[in-house]
Formats: structure tokens, sequence, C-alpha cells
């Protein structure tokens, strides 16, 4: 830090703290800090903590006017989540199971199934 | 974190004091103390109680800083929440509970409830008193039995702690002495079986020290603090014999003995100050100068409203007053890396220095444990013996379902008043017995000390910024020591 200056003991492991944080975006190959960048969007991980309606049936019961394309469900578990015991796993196991399928909705067919 | 310019900013919670010509922040609830340099100074100062977007401080700062430089300090006082955005909702902090079972580190044994004085301001026999000590269901004293089942306990609850500390305590701790001599011992073999360290210590009014006394504390490094009010005029107003005469002149050459003789451990003074003791820098010279204790501690007198010896708004005055020419004095001596013995600033500065920040004011039914004559354990000492504030026994072991339950019931984010106050971290609402004294429970803050513990703590902030600034060298000695 430049105008502040950590004085006691816990004001040292707060700027140790905040300096981690700049490390971790810093460029690996020359250790420099990259410019700051402004915060990322907050995105949680895990189906159960995104509340996203209109996955399933649309406000007249059918699935044509869905918020989200049906093609989404197939998707979501896959890339937006993940925990060791899910299948498919895009990190471990399955890293190819939508290597076929370029464009969701037309493509879906080939997706194949898993078997652990 | 990035400064949005046009966002209206507003200052975060701290206190700001200044030491050695810089500006300083004392930053709530972290305990943390960053420096400020100029630009960071003139941010906060022109922020001060409004808000105001980056792009005005800007503006306002051009003709003394560049716009990058005011831009960075906002930034990083942003960081460290000094200041935030201030529409932002707030984001209140979940309260934190220490891990339960909480491992004990100090365990305090009432050997005996019994005293050969009888000073009118006592908390266990004066009006004010919480435990029946005449006719009570607690012994007179205690049996070496259940001292020893006390060592027990104290080992089994604590757990993985390398050292524990047994204090003993009274009533008079001397009037039971074959019983400490005993304890000691066998507490000392039961830490050596287990690979344990122990540490040992007590309070005394140093009426029945005699030589052999004094040997056997000296031999066994006995910490001990001496309950004694000053000069003889101080000390014989209110630290008097049944019989209504002073105690000065018993007490006197007895500690000069101890002082001369027991050099293992430093021997401190603790002074209860009351309306008519308050010349603290007369006191403090009299106790480290003349008879030459090596710590003084000062506390004011735990009393219920209107009583003879409590201590007015005015008393309070002179008392901080008193305590502030100390304190200068401790940063002199502080300056040059010398020894002072006033021991109220050098405990706040070790806490500020590591900077604790406290969600219990004590160790009281945490780290901390009283037990009554009869083995009863109490929070600590003082409700040692209480039925209504009983944890269990020693013997049978205590309930950690009620430590749970005043641990969630007595924490500082549960006290409404201390939630607006900059002192908490270092306060927490004060100690359970005097609330318990002035206003009948345990569970709110000691409202009748808040402007003295503020202006307390302000003076030991100000001479922990001296320190800082111009003998960094000198803070070491609190750092790696455990708290």
């Amino acid at each position: 830090m430049k105008h502040l200056k950590p004085v006691n003991q816990k004001a040292g492991r707060i700027e140790q703290h905040l300096a981690r944080d700049v490390v971790a975006l810093s460029d690996p190959q020359s250790g420099q800090a990259t410019p700051q960048q402004p915060d990322e969007p907050h995105i949680p991980l895990g189906c159960s903590l995104v509340f996203q309606p209109g996955w399933e049936v649309d406000s007249s019961g059918g699935t044509a006017g869905l918020c989200s394309p049906v093609e989404r469900d197939l998707f979501d578990c896959y890339l937006g989540c993940f925990w060791p015991a899910q299948v498919p796993d895009q990190l471990n196991y399955t890293p190819d199971w939508t290597k076929t399928c370029a464009a969701a909705q037309k493509d879906w067919r080939k997706i194949d199934l898993i078997f652990p | 974190m990035s400064v949005r310019s046009e966002v209206a900013l507003s200052t975060g919670e701290y206190h700001a004091f200044e030491a050695a010509g810089r500006q300083f922040l004392y930053m709530v609830p972290s305990a943390a103390v960053f420096g400020l340099d100029e630009t960071s100074a003139a941010v906060l100062e022109h922020l001060g109680g409004q808000s105001m977007a980056a792009s005005e401080l800007v503006d306002q700062l051009a003709d003394r800083f560049a716009p990058e430089a005011v831009y960075h300090s906002v930034n990083e006082l942003m960081q460290v929440r000094a200041v935030g955005e201030a529409d932002a909702p707030p984001q209140p902090l979940a309260k934190q509970m220490p891990p339960t079972p909480f491992p004990l580190t100090t365990l305090v044994l009432n050997v005996t409830n019994q005293c050969n004085l009888s000073c009118g301001y006592c908390y266990e026999y004066s009006d004010d008193k919480i435990v029946d000590t005449e006719n009570g269901s607690q012994p007179k004293f205690m049996s070496e039995e259940t001292a020893q089942q006390s060592v027990d306990f104290m080992m089994g609850e604590s757990a993985e702690i390398e050292t524990v500390h047994l204090t003993f305590f009274g009533g008079e701790t001397l009037m039971n002495f074959p019983v400490l001599q005993k304890t000691v011992d066998y507490a000392r073999d039961r830490a050596a079986q287990l690979g344990k360290g122990i540490e040992f210590s007590l309070t005394t009014n140093a009426t029945l020290l005699r030589p052999d006394i004094i040997e056997w504390l000296a031999d066994n490094e006995i910490g001990v603090t001496v309950s004694i009010d000053g000069p003889k005029e101080m000390q014989d107003q209110l630290r008097i014999f049944k019989g209504g005469g002073g105690t000065y002149d018993i007490v006197v050459p007895k500690v000069r003995e101890l002082l001369k003789r027991h050099t293992t451990r430093p021997i401190g003074a603790r002074v209860t100050l009351t309306k008519n003791v308050l010349d603290v820098k007369k006191i403090y010279d009299h106790l480290r100068h003349d008879i030459g204790f090596t710590e003084v501690g000062f506390a004011p007198v735990t009393t219920s409203w209107g009583r003879d010896w409590a201590i007015g708004d005015d008393g309070f005055d002179k008392m901080i007053r008193g305590f502030n020419v100390l304190a200068e004095e401790f940063l002199e001596a502080a300056l040059e890396n010398r020894h002072h013995g006033f021991s109220n600033v050098k405990d706040t500065i070790e806490e500020i220095h590591k900077g604790i920040s406290k969600a219990y004011p004590c160790g009281a039914g945490l780290g901390l444990l009283g037990v009554a004559t009869g083995g009863d354990v109490g929070l600590c000492h003082r409700f040692a013996g209480s039925d209504d504030h009983k944890l269990g026994t020693v013997a049978d072991g205590i309930d950690h379902r009620y430590q749970v339950e005043f641990l969630e019931t007595h924490h500082v984010d549960d006290k409404t008043d201390c939630q607006k106050c900059w002192a908490r971290p270092l306060c927490a609402g004060g100690c359970y017995h005097e609330a318990h004294t002035r206003y009948g429970t345990t569970r709110g803050p000691n409202l009748h000390y808040c402007d003295w513990i503020r202006a307390w703590t302000d003076t030991c902030l100000r001479v922990y910024g001296e320190i800082a600034e111009h003998n960094p060298g000198y803070l070491t000695i609190f750092e790696g020591r455990d708290q």
C-alpha cells in the first residue's frame, strides 16, 4: 500500500491479505501486477444457488416461451457446476462430452450417454 | 476493488487519532491501526461526515494532489473499509462464536472466603456481595481434596493447552496456606505426568506474610499480586482490620521483605480506586518508587450506585487525568527502552499492537473459570459460589451447554449500545461482575464507564502511535507472547 502504512500486527495481516489478491491477478511469467481490473460479476457456482425461472414450463404450461432455451438443461450441470460425484464431469472424466455438439439447439442429439 | 468516480462515498467505522505529527486510523471492528499519508488524511478530512463522489473529492483536492493520487488513496481506503459506497447496503459481519468446548488456560481457586480485613468496599463482603460467604452453603476454607479435584478438572478441561495457569484467590489466600502448599506440589506433579507446563500466582493483602511463606513463594516461583491502595493516608481509609485499625504499618514492612527475597517473578501491586483515593500519580510513585513494586495496576472500585466510596463523574475525570500523566511517563520510558511499571497502559498497548478485537470483555467462562471453596465452578473468581452463576462442580464437571448459552448471550454483537462505539474491540462492554453489581445483569455493557473507556483508549492509541513512529523496536516485546 502506498497511502496507508500498516502499523500494528493486524494491519500487517490485512495488507498481506490484500497483496495476495493482487498477486492472484499478476502475470505469472513476469510477476508484474496487471493493471487493476474491475471486479468480475459474482456468479455463484452450484445449481442449488442459482434461481433461474422458466426452465421447465412457461406461463402457459408449454415450452415455447421459456426464458432459457430448453437445451440449457443439458449443459447446466456439465458446465456451470462441479462436484466430484457428478456425471458427466467436465473437469476429470468427460472433458470431451460436448465436442460433437457445436450448437445445442441443432446438435443436441449427438451428445451420448455417459457410463461411469 | 475499483473506485467508481461518480458514486457517492462516505466514511466507514474507525477512530482517527494523531500522534507524532501523523494521522492514524484505529479500524473498527478489525482493530487494525493504519498510518495515513497526506493524501489519505486529506481525503478523509474532506469526506468528513458527508457523502461525496470520488470525482468531487478530486476536484476539491486538485490544488494539492494529482487526480491519480486521490483515486489511488480512495481505493486503498476502500480496501481497508475506511471508506465505502454511501448507498451500499450494510454488510454486517456474521457473529463469530468461539469453538467449543473452549480449552481452559486459567483456573482461579478461591481457597477461602474468609478474610482478616474488613475493607468497606470489598465485593465479597460488602452490601454488594453476590456470594453468601457467611451463611451460605460454601465452606469457609477449601479442602485439600477439593483443591486436588480442581487441579484434575483443570488438566482435563485444558485439552491440548501446553501451559496452564493456576491462580489462588480469596478471601485472604494466605489464611489457607497449608492447602496452598499441598496444591502447588500436587499440581506440579500432575502437570509433569501430563507433559504440561504450569504457572502459579496468588493475590494477597500481605498482612499474613512471614519469612517462611516468602521463602516458599520465591522457591516455587509463585507470581504475587498485593492488594494495596497507596500511601498510609490512602491505604488506611478503607483497607482496615476488623477492629477498624489501618493496615499500612503492618503491610509495608512485610512487602519490603517480600520484594527483597522474592525475585523469581515480578511482584505487582493492585490498587482499588475509590472516591477519596484517586491520586493516581501519588499512589504510583509511592508503590513503585518508595516501596519498589515492579508493576502497579489500578481499577476503580466495583460498586452499586450511591455507596460512600463510589466514584462520581468528577472523580472519573480526576482519575483519567492521573492516568494520562502516568501514560506520558510510560511513553518517555518506552522511547528510551526503559521499564515503566504502569501496567494498565502496558496491557492495553499490547492489545493494540496485536490488533486484538474482542467478542468478550475477558476470559471469564471461556478460557478462565473460578472455583468456590466447596468446588462449585463459576464464570470467574468473582462469581464462584454464586448459585445463579454456577456452571458445575470440579467433581462432576461443568455443563458445557450452559457455557455455550452464556457465550451466545454475552457476545459483543448482542450489546446494542456497543455497536455504535469505536472502543468495542478493546472493551466489549466491560466486566460482567461490574455490570451485575450496577445493573443486576451480566448481559449489558457498563454504561457508566463508556466515556472514561473511550478517553483512556484514545490516550493509549496516541501513546502507541508515538512509540510506533519513534521507537518501533520497543513493540517487539509484545510479539510472540500468548494472549
